[in-house]
């Protein structure tokens, strides 16, 4: 019913078409993959904003929406990923599938045309980008950077993953820095644009009704006049086993707030996607912090109300852990006790076995379910493709139905407390 | 039992009607290997004053979102436990008017519907267990306290509405909720929690005479299909103030700006509100106006602009919000482009193409699950037929649209709220 496909259209160029009926809508991405730098971040990050401002036929933002439009309101969104130390830049579009057209409309040749342009045909002056463009998608830009001090949660993950990582691509965010971002000009940008062009991998990813040679067909077409001159740079993986010093470093910042935001980094000893006990280490996050059934969710938040959330979540391609949860400034210590604690437990095997299983359950459901998402599908894909992978969530349901009791408290057990990041309010 | 095609959208909905007054519909997609139950009660934060075996009752701001938090504890436990631990995903949301209940699930759905079904139907608070959340809520109003869209989008409703209960947060304060006791919650779960002012709305792999047989093996054999709520006067048609402005920890300003519209009667005039009032919203700065690529090219908006049309009861709206360095300037571009479109009625071209791009939009949305559920049971409570869309859609013509941009989008209708960023952050 499902068919997945993967094949090279052009040289470094790879395709995965996941052939289904099971959507209304076709789902359609190209992905550049860059190494995360933090020379490079900020221009790769603004590049997809600036190529979506317009093309040589759509020479500004209210031809290309009124060309989606009329393509059934399909979109072409800008996406900056970062998949472990792997920056991916480019489009994700979705469109309707051909049998709900009004009209005997090929929606997929068309969209799949349009992104070509998008991401090849850009509208120029004086042989580089339209400046306007870049200055506007640059200011964009740097008030998005600015921007991610909002929303206090992921702001206090986003530190704790610069102040853990600050010696590695990892500690670089998907959008660089601020002073990057600023300093970025139009020829640099175009440099940067012609370089990304010759040496990036490209990924593509469709999902949707249309056989694979259709698929292939199309975007071939579309992706005529990709400069590929120059070498591939394929980018790299490193994994830091263990914590970067003996003592967990705490760091700790005063803002406006009125909810404290506790964030802990782990190192997970080398667990990681490529690793045997990968299936072993999803499940010990779900059970340690991942779902409701969590120990972090039973006993910090519910048992002992010390915080409004509490939860964990892995980086599968860099082998971290980072724990998170919202607290009264006052209960600092016991808050980042209790979370200890917990971890303990999952180590030294004190949890029941119901509470295994859910995780368990929690984590096969995950999987289950991304298969029934077109988005969720894209994101696993690319990930696999950065990571050089093919296994299928499926495939990853057989093994995680296969984790035992010891291997989970064995992976546990690897876990290394790296940095803490305490985010209170300001003193008055 | 009924079963109804909607061959356009590819949909086939099956329907029936309990003798207790609740109304199932599924959605049966065999090729996914999830499935998805919503069940919802028509209770939101604004129905705070109803009546209940002929007594009028008034409830403090916030009880229905308490009462969402408190109804997963059961007399042996907590079931949002119980559907973990089945692999489930379970959660549950306090809306304007509706709270959901729902989970999604690969495996073991009937034993899921039943916990779902039991544990929203079955209330067990204590006057300890009503303390703690007291706590934990406390937290959570906090959080939403320190979030600028939340504050902006409230800041537009005070602006726009001078009583009306809509613009009360629906999580309440920390001094409302400390008045909530488990009495209250009995109350308010007598009253809407009944099979009467439900609906359970169920997609995915799934048999719908097991869902029917669950519903009636687990829920009450009575409901009361009629609760009167009272919000107060019907509200003036003009905003209750033009502006509303606050400072908060943020980068760059951040703005709402909304119309008030006419509140919309129920039945398929409701959804055909709602289109226009969507339309609407596209035509005069939606993302392929020429409006909005001048806005966008001035640096007045950028990607963080949203849009869209409410209705909830005795009111609705339309607002438009996001990130702007000076959000007067984007209140006096739409009035000016509305002022024109007054003059010269809308393009022709720009119109044919967004009604193109907004019932594709509709039709790729119905690959969610949870949006063909909240959409049910939405729909349900409006008395409209979700799946009719692409016929009350199809109906509307340029002069409707041209009508309520006209109508709603007026200077006295507007009401802009701004959070400005703190100066130690400027």
């Amino acid at each position: 019913m499902t068919q997945v496909t993967h094949r090279e259209l052009l040289p470094g160029v790879r395709l995965t078409a996941v052939q289904t009926n099971k959507f209304k809508s076709n789902l359609l991405s190209v992905t550049l993959l860059a190494p995360l730098d933090a020379k490079t971040a900020s221009a790769n990050a603004l590049l997809p904003y600036v190529l979506r401002r317009g093309t040589r036929e759509h020479p500004d933002m209210e031809s290309l929406s009124a060309a989606l439009d009329e393509l059934y309101g399909g979109s072409i969104e800008p996406a900056v990923r970062k998949k472990g130390e792997a920056q991916g830049i480019g489009f994700v579009g979705s469109f309707l599938d051909d049998a709900y057209a009004l009209d005997d409309a090929h929606i997929l040749e068309q969209a799949a045309s349009l992104m070509g342009e998008v991401l090849l045909r850009p509208v120029t002056e004086d042989g580089g980008f339209k400046k306007e463009y870049v200055e506007g998608e640059r200011s964009n830009l740097v008030d998005r950077i600015q921007a991610q001090i909002n929303e206090k949660r992921s702001y206090s993950l986003l530190r704790l993953t610069q102040e853990m990582c600050a010696g590695e691509p990892y500690g670089v965010d998907r959008l660089g820095d601020e002073k990057s971002a600023a300093a970025i000009t139009a020829e640099g940008l175009w440099e940067r644009y012609q370089a990304l062009l010759a040496h990036a991998p490209v990924e593509l990813y469709y999902c949707g009704s249309a056989d694979a040679d259709r698929v292939a067909a199309a975007l071939t077409a579309a992706l005529d006049g990709l400069p590929r001159a120059g070498e591939l740079e394929e980018p790299d993986h490193s994994v830091q086993d263990n914590a970067t010093q003996d003592q967990p470093r705490l760091v700790t910042e005063s803002l406006d707030v009125t909810q404290g935001k506790l964030a802990l980094g782990f190192r997970t000893g080398g667990a990681c996607v490529w690793e045997e006990d990968y299936p072993a280490l999803l499940v010990f996050n779900a059970l340690y912090g991942g779902t409701p059934t969590s120990k972090l969710f039973l006993n910090v938040r519910e048992k002992l109300s010390l915080c409004y959330f509490a939860s964990s979540m892995l980086e599968k391609f860099k082998g971290v852990m980072l724990v998170s949860s919202g607290i009264e400034f006052g209960n600092y210590e016991k808050a980042r006790d209790e979370i200890l604690a917990q971890l303990d437990n999952c180590r030294t095997g004190a949890f029941e076995d119901w509470e295994l299983e859910g995780a368990r359950r929690a984590v096969v459901s995950a999987l289950r379910a991304t298969m029934d998402a077109q988005g969720r599908l894209e994101d696993y894909w690319l990930g696999q493709a950065v990571a050089g992978l093919e296994e299928s969530p499926q495939d990853l349901v057989d093994r995680v139905e296969a984790v035992t009791r010891e291997q989970v408290t064995a992976v546990a057990g690897k876990m290394e407390l790296d940095t803490i990041y305490f985010l209170k309010g300001k003193e008055d | 039992m009924e079963t109804k095609e909607y061959t356009h959208i590819g949909e086939k909905l099956w329907h029936t009607k309990l003798d207790n007054g609740l109304h199932i519909y599924v959605d049966v997609k065999p090729e996914f290997s999830k499935s998805f139950a919503f069940f919802a009660t028509n209770y939101g934060g604004m129905d705070m004053r109803f009546q209940l075996n002929g007594a009028w009752h008034d409830t403090p701001a916030g009880v229905a979102h308490f009462l969402e938090h408190k109804m997963f504890d059961t007399k042996d436990g907590n079931a949002l436990q119980d559907l973990a631990a089945n692999g489930a995903s379970p959660n549950a949301f306090t809306s304007t008017d509706i709270t959901g209940y729902y989970f999604e699930s690969t495996e073991k759905f009937e034993e899921n519907l039943k916990i779902l079904l039991s544990f929203v139907s079955v209330p067990y608070f204590t006057p300890e267990s009503v303390a703690k959340e007291q706590g934990i809520i406390g937290q959570e109003i906090r959080m939403v306290e320190d979030d600028p869209q939340n504050q902006v989008f409230y800041g537009m409703l005070e602006a726009l509405y001078a009583h009306n209960p809509v613009r009360v947060s629906i999580a309440g304060t920390v001094e409302s909720i400390a008045k909530i006791t488990a009495d209250t919650l009995y109350d308010c779960h007598a009253a809407f929690y009944n099979p009467g002012n439900m609906t359970l709305c169920v997609c995915g792999n799934v048999d719908p005479e097991q869902v029917r047989e669950i519903a009636l093996e687990v829920l009450p054999k009575e409901g009361i299909t009629d609760i009167p709520r009272d919000y107060g006067e019907p509200e003036s048609e003009g905003a209750f103030r033009p502006e509303t402005v606050q400072s908060m920890a943020v980068s760059t300003p951040i703005f709402q700006l909304g119309w008030k519209a006419d509140p919309a009667p129920k039945g398929e005039e409701h959804m055909r509100r709602q289109f226009l009032g969507e339309l609407a919203c596209e035509a005069v700065f939606g993302t392929s106006t020429p409006l909005y690529a001048r806005l966008y090219s001035q640096g007045l908006v950028n990607q963080s602009f949203s849009y869209g049309y409410e209705a909830y009861p005795q009111c609705a709206m339309l607002t438009v919000g996001g990130e702007s360095r000076d959000p007067r300037a984007v209140r006096q571009a739409i009035a000016d482009e509305v002022a024109r479109i007054r003059r010269e009625g809308l393009d022709p071209t720009l119109f044919g193409r967004i009604k193109k791009g907004v019932y594709g939009a509709k039709v790729r949305a119905l690959n969610s699950f949870e949006n063909i559920c909240i959409g049910l049971a939405q729909s349900h409570f409006a008395g409209e037929e979700f799946f009719r869309f692409p016929a009350v859609f199809e109906n509307i013509g340029k002069a409707d649209v041209e009508d309520v941009i006209r109508r709603w989008m007026t200077p006295e209708r507007t009401g802009l709220s701004i959070v400005l960023p703190k100066e130690e952050q400027a």
